[in-house]
């Protein structure tokens, strides 16, 4: 019976795959499609209608489903078009295979359908498996990218580190600020860490409260922790949460945290005189002679 | 009173999807750079709690509009398990989680306007509002 079926899909193609593509034209209108060019819809259309078909012939082949499962996910057309795709196909082939037998009854229109769905299943199954494989991909990926701009810790000067923070910062991120914290002081032997939060668009209490931690920790294993880089807007929204702050030493901007760290490790920053200034010091002291 | 969106909170990083909205209607409605980061630390206090003790429940955006001013209106509501003793939250410092306590306290005084509804087992809403200055 199902064989039967077969050779009618497959004696017709060329009519099934017409009346398919005119329904699909019909679905770009109110779908997502709309942008893409028509003749690129076009000759992903026939292509997909010849997927499909080697399917049904060679019985469920998955290689070329994979195959063009590839090309529509670096297209990056919604699943959507493909789920829509097959819909519009196992319609427009239950509809033929209809139309082409004389005597329908309960039984024959079962067969007709169990048998159609047979075909377009295996492509469902697998189209949808690789569009989500890939996207769980795409997340893990962006996962990792996350970690790696977590939290470096830049030694600028014997004893002074700085830890500039961007971006958000959740649970996961907060324990690796503080681990990345902790270990680089001991590794660089600092004497002063300053944490810049610049880049942090919101400080509510979690922040604030993963912030006092590693402070306090970073006081444990004797440094000293300065909080840089505190916006007006941040600074009032602090201040309006009632988180205290007052046992961390705050500051602006880096660069006054700089200078406050410098004097911390008693050093100061001075400016050289220039040569010229010298030259010119040394001609004025001749002339004065 | 229709809500014009929400988001659902459920994950860690949805808390970062509720501010990041709640930062650009402030925008759009001409709250300023300090109120735009008030808004944004309460909606983040509100969604946290949710992800930290309702485990489930939606943050509310409107617009809100009167005869002489405009505001925006968000409303976290979760169907947790309720506070049982509202005046012991409320104070600076009470926290049941480890954290700094500070977290509906701050929302009281970041916002506007502040409203608790809650009922143990049953869950919790809260409507704070924002009026901008003119």
């Amino acid at each position: 019976m199902e064989s039967r079926f077969t050779r009618i899909v497959v004696e017709n193609s060329n009519t099934i795959v017409q009346m398919w593509i005119k329904e699909i034209d019909s679905l770009k209108e109110v779908n997502y499609t709309a942008t893409i060019s028509d003749s690129l819809y076009d000759s992903t259309n026939r292509e997909f209608a010849e997927v499909i078909f080697t399917s049904i012939r060679n019985q469920g082949s998955t290689n070329a489903v994979e195959e063009f499962s590839g090309k529509i996910i670096k297209l990056g057309w919604p699943l959507s078009y493909i789920t829509d795709g097959l819909q519009a196909f196992r319609r427009v082939t239950t509809d033929f295979i209809l139309s082409q037998s004389e005597k329908v009854d309960t039984d024959y229109f079962s067969n007709v359908l169990s048998s159609v769905n047979h075909w377009i299943e295996p492509i469902i199954r697998q189209l949808v498996n690789d569009y989500t494989g890939s996207w769980e991909n795409i997340l893990s990926l962006q996962r990792v990218a996350l970690q790696e701009l977590s939290a470096p810790l830049i030694p600028v000067i014997d004893g002074i580190t700085i830890m500039p923070l961007i971006g958000t910062i959740d649970t996961e991120r907060a324990k690796l600020i503080m681990e990345g914290l902790l270990q680089g002081v001991i590794k660089h032997n600092s004497e002063v860490v300053l944490i810049d939060i610049t880049g942090v668009p919101v400080v509510d209490t979690m922040v604030a409260h993963h912030l006092i931690q590693a402070a306090e920790a970073v006081r444990l294993i004797g440094a000293k922790c300065i909080l840089v880089g505190i916006r007006p807007e941040i600074a009032q929204t602090i201040v309006k949460l009632g988180i205290d702050l007052s046992d961390f030493a705050t500051k602006s901007s880096l660069k006054k945290g700089f200078t406050s760290a410098l004097e911390i490790t008693n050093r100061t920053i001075v400016d050289l005189e220039s040569k010229e200034e010298k030259v010119e010091k040394l001609i004025h002291l001749l002339q004065g002679e | 009173m229709t809500p014009q969106s929400f988001v659902t909170v459920y994950k860690e990083w949805d808390i970062v999807g509720a501010r990041q909205i709640a930062r650009e209607m402030a925008k759009e409605l001409g709250f300023n750079v300090v109120d735009q980061a008030r808004i944004a630390t309460a909606v983040s206090e509100l969604a946290r709690n949710i992800y930290l003790y309702a485990k489930e429940g939606q943050i509310h955006y409107e617009v809100v509009e009167t005869m002489n001013k405009k505001g925006l209106c968000v409303r976290a509501v979760d169907t947790g398990p309720g506070i049982k003793d509202i005046s012991l939250v409320m104070q600076d410092g009470y926290s049941t989680s480890g954290g700094l306590g500070a977290g509906l306290p701050g929302v009281k005084r970041l916002m506007d306007e502040f409203d608790i509804q809650t009922k143990v087992g049953e869950g919790t809403t809260i409507t704070t509002t924002k009026w901008v200055r003119l």
